[in-house]
């Protein structure tokens, strides 16, 4: 017991993805669980803590799923140097919990074997225990136990069932006082992967009895979901819908954010004295945090789909279907999610480029997340859309639906040829292999998936946090010093440092036909895309611009010619004005050398897509 | 040509004859996996010896029973195979160091 009371025992999780790994590790410590970062890299350390029926605590690890301990992505390399104790700032597991899939255990008994060369105490967690069996598969558990030389629980991690029994294992193997035997354990060569599978196939031969009711669903499900013509279809459908739900779902919640932090702000203001603390406090700090929270709904709408996928199996076959289309581009496969999350936000979507396991497809994916139409940019084309394109019809379409249309159309575009470009002129020729099992498909856990919700939210908002603030606080100490002399007529951010920045900038920007309260506009506007239509209308004089848009695009239309709202608009598309998204690529690649070149080649983008748009128009007769 | 195989010293050294490369079966296909066998450079971001680790561990392994499950829609690429009791997607390309023998029908 006094050995419990000083430390509780260290538990890690190994298993192959898919295994429903993370839903027995929900099932294991339900909500005592927390999540940081393992020290040095960007992988996220779930850990949770559970107390057996005998007392003793246990810690325990989540580790990211893998095929074997030979490490390939930033991932895998966290469960391989957990398991051997390598990990800064870690100290090895006291057992290993191997969690496998009992209908699909010819992989996991290859990592199994891995496990038993590092020679750490193991159970076997033989997982979704219920579908062998209704499969009428038959597994000889004492046999197994036997061969393996280590204890086994079979688990059904999304009904809890043989959770105590698992837990009980752990701490009857720590109590008979099993010691960690020498570590052999070294990376395989292609001669003794061969020689495991062998092993396994034996093991498999010998215990495991074919299932008499094999799962014929997933077969069945992916004959109309991976169909060249129909899995298309219905992919895009998918996503058409999700689209559909991340702007009204969130529509609501969003407004309540907004006014909340509005109220927030306004109240702050009447009660703290004038002065430079009241601005400190409503323009920058609430202002700022509510203008990041204010996305939480759509990223939780969009992620919501994206684990109710991912859970049901469906993630790998949107990878299968879309991976020729973005292969042709020079992307891989599994930069879909990433790519499809930059919509909502390239944030998010920059974070879970994780799962990409090569660094150059990774860091392409990466470079070209920001250029999907994040929805902080909705605010600004609306604004600009509805002050220049007439509410018209053409061929029964709405014009200015169908400019927003074009404005989504030429990021996804520009998104692949950037890629394209990186993928032919600086990395050539190399390209990843391309193997990804499809998992059989499982009907997700409603409590799995909120669970996981809940934790999207708690990364999102303390990360994003992080980030984010302090380049609030830069930028609000930009548009704020030095104040305006006594008696000044122009608004008061002409005279900060941002209003002389933009100043400065304005012969630069002129050829692409911005004024200087565009410029202006601009400096702020770099907090985050969304901003620039507030900063706009304080350097015209509309008070609050957010809540008078049509005060603010009729000032804009007296002032502004077409050709320089359509400039506006193509700056737009690719320029990088989201401090916070360079603040995330920073962290993501640990190095200040990608968020500068995305900062250059973004800007350089922007100015030449500007340049045509402004010239064009101009030539047109729209100047 | 073996001798490129020196450090993959245990991999079956078989009669290739009536084998196709696995980036050539199209839906339908069922057979056996007769030799996994990195020996070209196809511009893959790995070696060849990392390709015929990666191919094995995801358990293309001589002896492997397959069966050709889908094709993607443009050039038919990626496919999706059944192999023993799990289902794997892999790119043509990729496919083509795994040598297969068809069951003739």
């Amino acid at each position: 017991m006094s050995e419990a009371v000083i430390r509780p025992a260290r538990v890690a999780l190994v298993g192959n993805p898919n295994t429903g790994k993370t839903a027995l590790f929900n099932a294991l410590t339900g909500s005592r669980q927390k999540v940081a970062n393992y020290a040095g890299v960007t992988v996220e350390r779930k850990e949770g803590h559970v107390v057996t029926a005998a007392g003793r605590s246990l810690s325990i690890l989540d580790l990211p799923g893998t095929y074997s301990l030979r490490a390939r992505s930033p991932d895998e390399v966290v469960t391989r140097d957990a398991v051997l104790g390598r990990l800064a700032g870690e100290q090895a597991p006291d057992v290993v919990v191997a969690v496998a899939d009992a209908t699909n255990l010819r992989l996991v008994l290859r990592l199994i074997l891995e496990l038993k060369a590092v020679g750490r105490p193991m159970v076997l967690a033989l997982n979704m225990y219920d579908i062998a069996q209704r499969q009428g598969l038959r597994i000889d558990l004492e046999g197994l136990q036997r061969d393996l030389g280590c204890p086994i629980v079979t688990t059904v991690a999304t009904r809890k069932r043989g959770i105590d029994e698992l837990t009980a294992q752990v701490d009857a193997l720590i109590a008979s006082g099993a010691l960690a035997t020498e570590n052999v354990w070294h990376e395989l060569s292609a001669g003794e992967i061969r020689a495991a599978h062998r092993e396994a196939q034996r093991i498999l031969k010998a215990y495991v009895r074919p299932p008499e009711r094999p799962d014929t669903l997933t077969g069945k499900v992916d004959a109309v979901l991976l169909h060249p013509v129909a899995g298309l279809a219905i992919l895009f459908g998918l996503l058409f819908l999700m689209f559909q739900a991340v702007f009204t779902w969130a529509t609501p919640a969003q407004d309540a954010i907004d006014a909340g932090f509005q109220w927030l702000g306004a109240h702050a203001a009447s009660e703290l004295p004038d002065g430079l603390f009241r601005s400190f406090i409503s323009d920058g700090v609430i202002a700022g945090v509510g203008s990041v929270l204010v996305f939480l709904p759509q990223i939780l709408v969009l992620f919501f789909f994206i684990i109710l996928l991912e859970d049901f199996g469906y993630m790998a076959r949107a990878a299968f279907l879309m991976d020729r289309i973005m292969g042709g581009a020079g992307l891989h496969g599994r930069a879909f999610i990433p790519l499809l999350s930059s919509f909502a936000c390239a944030i998010p979507g920059i974070m879970s480029t994780r799962v990409i396991d090569n660094k150059r497809d990774r860091l392409t994916t990466i470079l070209v997340a920001p250029l999907m139409t994040c929805s902080a940019r909705i605010p600004v084309y609306t604004l600009i859309i509805g002050a220049f394109i007439p509410n018209t019809k053409v061929n029964g379409l709405s014009l200015q639906g169908l400019v927003m249309f074009g404005l989504y159309a030429a990021g996804i575009v520009s998104a692949l040829a950037v890629s394209f470009v990186l993928r032919k002129v600086f990395w050539r020729g190399a390209v990843e292999p391309f193997l990804m099992e499809l998992p059989t498909y499982k009907t997700p856990s409603a409590e799995n998936v909120l669970r996981n919700l809940l934790l999207r939210a708690q990364i999102f908002v303390s990360r994003a946090g992080r980030i984010i603030f302090p380049i609030m606080i830069v930028v609000w100490f930009l548009s704020t010093f030095p104040g305006p002399p006594a008696g000044a007529s122009d608004p008061a951010i002409n005279y900060s440092l941002a209003g002389r920045l933009g100043h400065l900038l304005e012969p630069l920007l002129s050829p692409i036909g911005f004024n200087w309260q565009m410029t202006v506009a601009l400096i702020p506007g770099f907090a985050a895309r969304e901003v620039a239509v507030a900063a706009l209308g304080t350097v015209y004089s509309i008070g609050d611009a957010d809540s008078h848009v049509g005060a603010l695009a009729t000032q804009l239309a007296k002032h502004w010619s077409l050709a320089t709202g359509l400039s506006f608009l193509a700056w737009y598309i690719f320029a990088p004005q989201c401090a916070s998204t360079l603040g995330v690529v920073k962290r993501e690649t640990n190095s200040w050398r990608w968020p500068i070149i995305m900062f250059l080649y973004m800007t350089g983008l922007a100015y030449l897509a500007s340049l045509l748009a402004y010239r064009g128009a101009v030539a047109m007769g729209w100047g | 040509m073996h001798d490129m195989l020196a450090d993959t010293a245990d991999a079956v050294i078989v009669d290739l004859g009536g084998c196709v490369r696995m980036s050539a079966v199209k839906p339908g296909d069922r057979g056996e996996i007769v030799e996994v066998r990195a020996d070209h450079e196809a511009g893959h971001g790995v070696d060849v010896h990392e390709l015929e680790r990666r191919l094995l561990e995801f358990g293309f392994v001589e002896g492997a029973r397959f069966e050709v499950l889908h094709e993607g829609a443009i050039w038919k690429d990626p496919i999706a195979i059944r192999l023993d009791d799990m289902r794997v997607a892999l790119r043509r390309r990729d496919a083509e160091d795994v040598w297969v023998r068809l069951d003739t029908q």
